[in-house]
């Protein structure tokens, strides 16, 4: 049997990948790719980077048997990698802490990242401010519209949140706002980039970073079940959570790995963030993936009720799992979505974020295919506070 | 023209003493989109320019500041495509008055297809072209279908960029070597670093091909001190923002005040 290596030296996942930046952001690639390397192979950094995530972050997250929604489905159990439980409420915390710890490495002393729902936002922010770092985060007009309450968490934790109009106002004008920032500044600054997207090193650290997920989950399920699931499942907008809970899963081919996208208003009304499902191969944001574009290859705008999950592009190693055939995505609407967190709230007394909440809903139509006696692990990459106020609107018809 | 003859040509502005002046124009922007596209290059050429670097808009370009961002929207706005702009330099009833090099990102390369863009890039009379999201690492996307087609393939260098790629660049740059003297996003300065003039003079020393300055250049002040240390500038947002303003005698100034002769320095 072949084992999974990518990427290889150049970042490619297959054909996926690269770097296609600006020279000016060369020079800084090619450090964070070594500073990375030397992290790695330093003990040290390791145990200090698993200090903060025991002790600080609350890892590991328990992984939670939905005993009351398994049973009301009447086929597969369903357990809840409950990343939602982390400091911050969601996985994000593992990767700005352990980017903001190669920051430090790397001696410099400031950070800048973008963030779409704010949850990246606000994990960057937390470990700037636990680990003395001046932090720069770039919004989306539209997003903090729609995420107030991350904003001001943000701002309370010392971070400089600047609203970016250009564009959709979302997710992907705020990395071009975030990555302008970086070309500027980037010989004092690093940019934390939130999810497994961008130029090569980032796909390849935000993976290593989030695979803590996927290995904790496999762990956890055995000793729950004595065997591995039959499926895993994962929302994806740039691809962070998935990714990590796909990597120690994809040599185990017994397990069916599935990601579900944002289908937004509907696939067929062109009005969704279903890049894998929907897109076409191109480059934006430093790597040739999967994306959503015109016929001139100019981007277009993702559309989703999740902040989070509005985003045209992916990471380059989904675009490669879905080539090989590894991972399987499909989509979910905005309604689908509204109903999961429903449902999910209502039969465990979890409110899931509205990312998450495509991960269950995907999983209640996985259900309905399997068996009673086989097991399905899904993803609750964040929890639902952040968007309490914006599905009570909706739900009211506002 | 080919990548040769863009060499040779801005070489021969050098060899009479006139330092080079490239303006940058957004395709499609303005009055009429691409349809003032042969005015605006035949405008150019008269008021002194050496080239025209040709902008083609997209959606999302990470190394533009807001003067040339906002240009490419009020282009994509006027429905300019890449195929309208092929259209329109083909229209030419004669060729360019000047070399045109074209200034784009990689994507709408790579979704018109590699090797179909560089083909029209040669029937269109284009002779260079600039892709700032592509460093050398990633080049042998496109260089091939460069070379096929004679199209100069020119590579940015960096003030972050260390010795050894300073070296690789200028050793591979084709048409000219392009010299970005800010560490940001193009756009209008206040000033430079102290260090620029070193910066530009160590790449004109191991560069086979003329440098020119760009990124930051905004006024003839500017275009003169960086021209001095190299073979002349690049002016975007500048040259971008008179047109917007319709102010076209103070782009004429601003090129005579810059193209200055080595013999009276």
């Amino acid at each position: 049997m072949t084992t999974y290596t990518n990427p290889d030296k150049t970042g490619r996942y297959g054909t996926f990948g690269g770097r296609f930046v600006p020279e000016l952001l060369m020079p800084a690639l090619i450090e964070l790719e070594k500073a990375y390397e030397d992290a790695v192979a330093d003990p040290a950094f390791k145990e200090e980077l698993n200090k903060y995530l025991a002790e600080y972050v609350g890892r590991e997250t328990p992984l939670f048997h939905a005993k009351n929604l398994s049973e009301q489905l009447g086929g597969p159990d369903i357990y809840l990698k409950r990343e939602d439980l982390n400091h911050t409420g969601a996985h994000k915390i593992n990767n700005a802490l352990g980017q903001a710890l190669l920051t430090l490495r790397m001696g410099k002393k400031k950070v800048v990242a973008e963030t779409g729902a704010g949850q990246h936002g606000v994990a960057t922010a937390t470990a700037c401010a636990l680990l003395g770092l001046e932090c720069v985060i770039f919004m989306g007009d539209e997003d903090i519209r729609r995420q107030k309450l991350n904003v001001f968490r943000m701002e309370l934790l010392g971070a400089k949140v600047h609203g970016v109009s250009s564009g959709s106002a979302t997710l992907k004008d705020a990395v071009n706002e975030a990555m302008r920032y970086w070309v500027s500044n980037v010989e004092d600054t690093h940019y934390i980039l939130g999810t497994a997207a961008g130029p090569h090193p980032f796909p390849y650290i935000v993976r290593e970073l989030q695979a803590v997920i996927g290995t904790e989950a496999k762990k956890q399920i055995i000793e729950q079940t004595g065997k591995l699931p039959d499926a895993v499942v994962a929302c994806l907008g740039g691809g962070s959570n998935a990714i990590g809970m796909f990597y120690p899963f994809i040599d185990d081919s017994s397990v069916k790995i599935y990601g579900v996208e944002a289908g937004g208003h509907g696939i067929e009304t062109n009005e969704h963030a279903a890049t894998l499902v929907a897109g076409e191969t191109g480059i934006l944001h430093g790597t040739l993936t999967r994306l959503l574009q015109d016929d001139d290859g100019q981007i277009r705008e993702a559309v989703s009720i999740s902040a989070g999950l509005d985003y045209p592009g992916i990471g380059p190693e989904h675009s490669h799992l879905q080539e090989i055939g590894r991972v399987q995505y499909d989509s979910i609407t905005d309604e689908e979505a509204l109903e999961a967190f429903q449902l999910l709230s209502q039969t465990e007394g979890i409110i899931p974020a509205l990312e998450s909440s495509h991960a269950v809903a995907f999983t209640l139509k996985l259900a309905k295919k399997m068996k009673k006696g086989e097991t399905i692990v899904v993803c609750l990459s964040g929890r639902g506070d952040k968007d309490v106020e914006q599905v009570k609107a909706r739900l009211e018809g506002k | 023209m080919s990548s040769k003859e863009l060499e040779q040509a801005l070489r021969n502005t050098l060899n009479r003493g006139t330092k080079l002046f490239i303006p940058y124009i957004m395709a499609g922007d303005g009055e009429g989109g691409v349809s003032n596209l042969e005015n605006r290059i035949r405008f150019l050429a008269e008021a002194g320019a050496s080239a025209v670097e040709l902008g083609i808009p997209f959606s999302d370009p990470v190394a533009d500041g807001p003067t040339i961002q906002e240009a490419g929207l009020r282009s994509l706005a006027n429905g300019t495509k890449l195929q309208s702009v092929f259209d329109a330099l083909q229209q030419f009833k004669e060729k360019s008055p000047i070399p045109i090099i074209f200034m784009t990102y990689i994507n709408p390369i790579f979704k018109y297809g590699i090797d179909a863009f560089f083909e029209e890039c040669a029937t269109s009379g284009v002779s260079g072209i600039i892709i700032p999201d592509l460093p050398m690492e990633e080049e042998q996307l496109v260089h091939p279908a460069c070379k096929r087609n004679s199209i100069a393939l020119v590579r940015l260098a960096a003030m972050t960029s260390t010795k050894e790629r300073i070296s690789e660049l200028a050793k591979r740059s084709e048409g000219f070597l392009y010299a970005v003297s800010v560490t940001g996003t193009t756009g209008a300065r206040a000033e430079h670093a102290s260090n620029i003039g070193d910066y530009l003079q160590e790449l004109k020393e191991i560069s086979t091909v003329p440098v020119l300055a760009g990124f930051g250049v905004s006024d003839a002040d500017q275009a003169k001190h960086l021209g001095s240390f190299c073979d002349g500038v690049i002016v975007g947002s500048t040259i971008v923002r008179l047109f917007n303003e319709e102010k076209e005698d103070e782009i004429k100034q601003l090129i005579q005040n810059s193209v200055i002769c080595e013999t009276s320095v």
